[in-house]
């Protein structure tokens, strides 16, 4: 075989490492995908009348769940990559991460694994999460080509996500640690134009609401799903995605290359 | 088993390493030949995990030369790695994996192909006792299981030189046997060995030539025989009740050293049931009577005392008996 073969065999032993991972570990992954729906039933049943009615149409309710849809597909990447982090962190903590050390593998194929594994996952939890939101009512008028570029979008910004997740999940001493990071993420959807008008924010915020990246990836979907036109939204969606990815990737890399310094406890 | 093959499996030349401004391993030099088993004996703290884990590649010496069945450490890591198979101090197994799908695992990183990883995968099970437990998750798995596993995960690709870094640490002394007699069968199917342990008997058992570390230098160097000879035999403590008693028993045993102090009698003995039942009849018979006795082996310890003396220069928080050992 040669190094390329060695390379792509090993990533896949590797991601279906992570895919048993997710299954043996249920509880987890119950978690991710469910708390985004959690949510979803949450703002459309407790808070959507009151922030149905701001959105000045007479559907209220049912207008609100196709506004907070997209930001809650935000939600759910941001829910899936804190179990990357997890994962990635509970991989370096454990003593097998040097037993792959030692032996003559490809060395990124364990973030490989990570990376890909977590990919399909979020895209399993974005399904589910459209599945429920359909269920409950959600109305969209896009066509097959629409829901690709969305689907596109995702999990480009997800891929981005997920480096990041991974660098997060090496930086952590703990399991705990890489647990709690990515929470910044959940943040940023909140004070994003996810779940309210960026306009109905006070100055500041609204300027850092319509600044940070999970805006453009939310307006892209939300424009994409209601056949309204992106394009700068778009542009920055993909510019954000690429440049997060980039920088979380070469971190990330840094930090495994990085061999660990000081003497085992 | 000791060595009449010359190939070198593990030659390493002044290899020293700092961690910040500490000193951990001052140019320490190591050889063991191929198919032999060499010992890294050494309290807590010696440099032993470090040197396992500048061999084994997982980071780089400061400076040094290190071969490993001729390939350089240094300049080619990989060429290392496909030979050599190591078992840290710390269990590296997959706890979310059964036992069969861990040794799968390394028979696909092995890139041994599905037919013959299978049958590699059998073959461990079975030569480690897990046939049955295969398919359990590893949250079943007993301590002494889990080493095994862990052992059997670092043979699937049949290394020709590996690291065992304190084996039998924290095991039950079945287990403990199990493992010595597992390590024994694989050096004489030509494998070479590196184990670090903190205890004598087991470099005794196992080794054919010993390096004793102590803060990063090595103090000694030799087969068992050797550095047994350079160690004073073990002893009998007998405790009297009264002054008298001990001046008695002293006139009796010529040979041994008395401590008017503690009312202790230190007599030479090799260990062996039939020596001591001879000194108690001794006594016995002269009407001499032993409050109490006990019986001291040679260990680490008394090496260090030999070799260095001084005792072990472990760090005090993590070395279980420098107190005790004297008495045991």
């Amino acid at each position: 075989m040669t190094t390329l073969a060695y390379t792509l065999s090993d990533s896949r032993v590797m991601l279906r490492r992570n895919l048993k991972h997710q299954l043996r570990y249920p509880s987890m992954t119950l978690m991710l995908v469910g708390l985004p729906i959690v949510l979803l039933l949450l703002f459309v049943y407790v808070f959507g009348g009151q922030l149905g009615a701001g959105l000045g149409t007479h559907e209220g309710r049912s207008a609100y769940l196709d506004y907070v849809v997209p930001g809650l597909l935000l939600v759910t990447v941001a829910s899936a990559v804190q179990g990357t982090s997890i994962m990635v962190a509970m991989d370096m903590t454990g003593g097998i991460i040097d037993r792959f050390r030692t032996m003559a593998i490809a060395r990124a194929s364990v973030l490989t694994g990570h990376v890909l594994g977590s990919l399909i996952q979020t895209l399993a939890a974005l399904a589910v999460l459209i599945g429920v939101a359909f269920g409950l009512g959600f109305r969209t008028t896009a066509g097959p080509l629409a829901w690709l570029a969305t689907i596109g979008v995702l999990a480009l910004f997800a891929f981005a996500l997920i480096w990041l997740a991974v660098a997060l999940g090496l930086a952590a001493k703990s399991v705990e640690t890489a647990s709690n990071t990515p929470m910044i993420l959940f943040l940023l959807v909140f004070l994003s134009s996810g779940f309210v008008r960026t306009q109905t924010m006070p100055g500041g915020l609204r300027q850092f609401a319509e600044y940070q990246p999970f805006s453009p990836v939310v307006d892209t979907v939300r424009g994409l799903l209601t056949n309204a036109a992106v394009g700068d939204h778009a542009i920055a969606a993909i510019a954000w995605s690429v440049g997060i990815a980039l920088a979380a990737y070469l971190w990330a890399i840094r930090l495994y290359n990085r061999r660990r310094a000081a003497e085992p406890k | 088993m000791t060595g009449q093959t010359s190939a070198p499996g593990i030659v390493a030349r002044d290899v020293c390493k700092s961690f910040g401004s500490h000193l951990v391993l001052d140019k320490v030099n190591l050889t063991a030949d191929e198919g032999s088993i060499l010992a890294l004996l050494g309290p807590n703290g010696a440099g032993k995990t470090t040197m396992v884990r500048i061999l084994s590649t997982l980071i780089p010496a400061d400076s040094g030369s290190m071969h490993i069945a001729g390939h350089d450490v240094v300049t080619d890591p990989d060429g290392v790695r496909a030979l050599i198979g190591v078992t840290g101090q710390f269990s590296a197994v997959d706890n979310l994996l059964t036992g069969a799908e861990n040794l799968l695992l390394m028979a696909d990183l092995r890139h041994l192909g599905r037919d013959a990883g299978q049958r590699r995968v059998t073959e461990l099970l079975e030569q480690f006792d897990l046939t049955d437990a295969a398919d359990k998750p590893l949250s079943t798995y007993s301590g002494g299981m889990r080493r095994r596993l862990d052992l059997a995960m670092t043979l699937v690709g049949e290394p020709r030189v590996i690291f065992l870094d304190e084996p039998t640490t924290g095991l039950d002394p079945r287990s403990r046997l199990t493992m010595w007699e597992i390590v024994r069968e694989l050096a004489s199917a030509g494998v070479t060995i590196l184990l670090t342990t903190q205890y004598l008997d087991e470099a005794d058992q196992l080794a054919d030539r010993i390096t004793v570390l102590d803060q990063g230098r090595i103090v000694a160097e030799g087969t068992p025989a050797e550095l047994k000879s350079r160690i004073p035999g073990g002893h009998v403590r007998l405790h009297f009740a009264d002054p008298d008693l001990l001046r008695s028993a002293a006139g009796l045993l010529p040979a041994a050293a008395p401590d008017q102090d503690q009312l202790v009698l230190q007599v030479p003995a090799d260990g062996t049931v039939d020596s001591l039942r001879e000194l108690l009849d001794e006594l016995h018979e002269a009407r001499i009577a032993v409050e109490r006795l006990s019986i001291h082996t040679p260990d680490l310890d008394d090496v260090f005392l030999a070799v260095t003396g001084s005792h072990v220069t472990g760090r005090p928080d993590e070395h279980p008996t420098p107190q005790g050992a004297a008495q045991r």
